[in-house]
């Protein structure tokens, strides 16, 4: 073998692994920016005044889009995100709840969101500490608009586009 | 969110195109050709890699892509490198070519592919990480149990290279440290997340920091005093560091309380100096620590070089990555036969003389990326158990990388903990692709859409999620 190709062999299987490095890299980018653009769907119509004319888009844009997420926003679970689907959502310390949370305040079935026509009902299932929807108490199922917080014990759940 | 698994096909796809070539050039150096049959251990990894996929497919269809590519490619370079040794030795003594089951590389291979039955099983039994709070307590005694087996086993069943890790049967051995550290990880996360609150609200500030109150120490002195033992029974400063910062992490992560870390890492090393000062002034039990850090801090000593069981491993380790410099000598032309132990501890020095700074930093990043997907799987899973247990896995990981890494250049003393799949070792390279399936199955879990009640297709499980609660006003107690 001639000296030659033994030394491109050398670096060019140095440059390989590096480029494997950068291609899970990539891999990595795309999954973690999933969630960031996502946000950006959020921010826009409140943040970006210019493009988008004021008054009535913020509340339309609340009505008229359908709820995509389920993002923990207080709480020991913060930053969790759950993709809705038209299965309902079960929330308490019990095992086998879609989000369990492990707080003193929460019961083991506390409460779920259930989909009708494409609007977000919460309901509470006779917990001992209640559910709140941004500042009042939950007693029967409750539609949820997007961006108001749930609260749970310490836990803090909103609904996003 | 997708699935991503084409993404992972794909990279597999390179990673082992890269084993491939690595093998070729490892050819090209020692036998200045390259046989028709190069390809051959990469083509037999990836049919076992790509079984993997398939599991994972079927069972964890939403799993991280990364992890299965990026282990993928460290073990078949480590499979690639001891099957270079076989090479260069079969040279040396005029024997013909071994086969692809033979040597090191050959047993690696094999190794690897119980491994990959192992992590498919793990896969296909356990179908909710849930599942496995259930057994908390039983792992946490098997664990210690799996620790303590070598420590009273007499010195010829357990003892290899002054570290009692092993139990020895005629010429198999077994490292049953490694399969602990999956049943403690699981054992803490549990026990943690039931007495999180406990553990976080009741402090006292001190200095701006929140401290615990001195009777909820209780376990984490408990925990010191466990590895302190296995510091001095198994000889073993690397294990009792892993089994240590294991609880004390899990423990940060579980309470988010700054103090935890200093309070670990004061007693760790308070405890450790203890056992130094023990070594140089009562000998016995702690003589062999003492021995190790003695060598540790003046490798290059002529006493501590020319002694038995001295530093002579460690200069040699250090002369070859000194020799390999930033780019290496290139695969299959370095000298690893200098190195002793190269196989096994010192397999990061062998590689490092021949894919040079360059190479093993593209290592590192490999393992730094796997670890983070564990960290990720942690942040992204919608329970404190999976939360707890992925964290603990992946930083288990890490530190080990840390503790074998640290000892080979130098940065802390030398301790004989194996590198995770790149070193020779059937344990090893078991105990860690079970923690990988782990947290394929977490990872699984955090990035899948939330099925109905929660219940990720869980057959055969009895327990069922009552689908129609409505608003009765009852609230169903559990044990």
């Amino acid at each position: 073998m001639p000296e030659f190709v033994l030394t491109v062999a050398r670096f060019g299987f140095l440059i390989l692994l590096w480029i494997f490095v950068f291609t899970v890299v990539g891999v990595i980018r795309k999954d973690l920016f999933a969630g960031v653009r996502s946000k950006g769907i959020v921010a826009s119509p409140r943040g970006v005044g210019g493009t988008v004319p004021s008054g009535p888009p913020p509340a339309k844009a609340k009505r008229g889009k359908a709820a995509r997420q389920l993002v923990v926003t207080a709480g020991q679970l913060a930053g969790t995100r759950i993709t809705l689907s038209e299965a309902p959502i079960t929330i308490g310390r019990a095992e086998d709840s879609t989000l369990i949370i492990t707080d003193d305040f929460a019961s083991a079935r506390h409460a779920r969101l259930v989909p009708r026509d494409g609007q977000w009902f919460v309901e509470d299932l006779g917990s001992t500490n209640g559910t709140y929807l941004d500042r009042g108490k939950v007693s029967g199922p409750t539609p949820v608009p997007l961006g108001v917080p749930i609260r749970i014990g310490r836990t803090s759940l909103e609904l996003r586009p | 969110m997708k699935t991503q698994r084409n993404a992972e096909l794909g990279l597999l796809a390179f990673a082992m195109a890269l084993v491939a070539a690595y093998g070729a050039i490892v050819e090209a150096n020692q036998f200045d050709k390259i046989t028709p049959t190069f390809w051959v251990p990469a083509a037999l990894l990836s049919v076992l890699f790509l079984g993997l996929h398939v599991v994972v497919r079927y069972t964890a269809p939403y799993a991280d892509p990364v992890l299965i590519p990026a282990v993928a490619l460290v073990n078949g370079l480590g499979v690639g490198f001891l099957r270079r040794l076989d090479l260069a030795r079969s040279i040396a003594n005029n024997e013909p070519e071994p086969g692809f089951f033979a040597g090191t590389g050959g047993r690696q291979l094999a190794w690897t592919l119980a491994a990959l039955i192992l992590a498919s099983v793990l896969l296909l039994v356990v179908r909710d990480h849930k599942v496995v709070s259930r057994y908390a307590y039983t792992l946490g005694l098997v664990g210690i149990v799996l620790v303590m087996i070598p420590a009273v086993l007499p010195s010829s069943l357990s003892e290899i290279n002054g570290a009692k890790l092993w139990i020895r049967v005629g010429s198999f051995s077994i490292q049953p440290g490694e399969f602990a550290k999956l049943a403690l990880v699981s054992f803490f996360a549990y026990y943690l997340v039931r007495k999180r609150e406990v553990l976080s609200l009741a402090s006292r500030r001190f200095l701006g920091i929140d401290f615990p109150r001195g009777r909820d120490l209780g376990p984490v002195v408990t925990v010191w005093l466990l590895s302190l033992l296995v510091l001095v029974f198994e000889k073993d400063l690397g294990t009792a560091l892993l089994y240590f910062g294991l609880f004390v992490v899990t423990l940060y992560v579980a309470t988010e309380r700054a103090s935890w870390l200093i309070i670990g890492l004061l007693l760790f090393f308070g405890g450790v100096y203890l056992a130094y000062l023990l070594g140089a002034s009562v000998g016995g039990p702690f003589a062999n620590f003492y021995d190790r850090a003695e060598v540790w801090l003046e490798p290059f000593a002529t006493e501590n070089y020319d002694r038995v069981g001295g530093s002579y491993q460690l200069v040699q380790g250090l002369l070859a990555l000194g020799t390999g410099g930033l780019f290496g000598s290139g695969p299959g032309s370095g000298s690893p036969g200098f190195v002793p132990e190269v196989r096994t501890d010192f397999i990061f020095a062998g590689m490092g003389e021949e894919i040079g700074l360059f190479g093993l930093s593209a290592l590192l990043v490999i393992y730094l990326l796997i670890v983070e997907r564990g960290l990720r799987a942690g942040l992204a899973v919608r329970d404190s158990f999976g939360k707890l247990v992925a964290g603990g896995l992946a930083f288990t990981l890490g530190l080990q990388v840390f503790v074998i890494l640290g000892g080979i250049t130098g940065l802390i003393p030398l301790t004989g903990q194996t590198t995770p799949f790149l070193s020779a070792g059937g344990s090893s390279l078991m105990a860690n692709w079970l923690l990988i399936a782990m947290l394929l199955r977490i990872s699984n879990a955090a990035r899948g859409p939330a099925a109905s009640g929660g219940g990720v297709d869980r057959p055969g499980g009895p327990k069922k999620a009552p689908t129609q609660l409505h608003g009765a006003m009852t609230e169903v107690i559990k044990p």
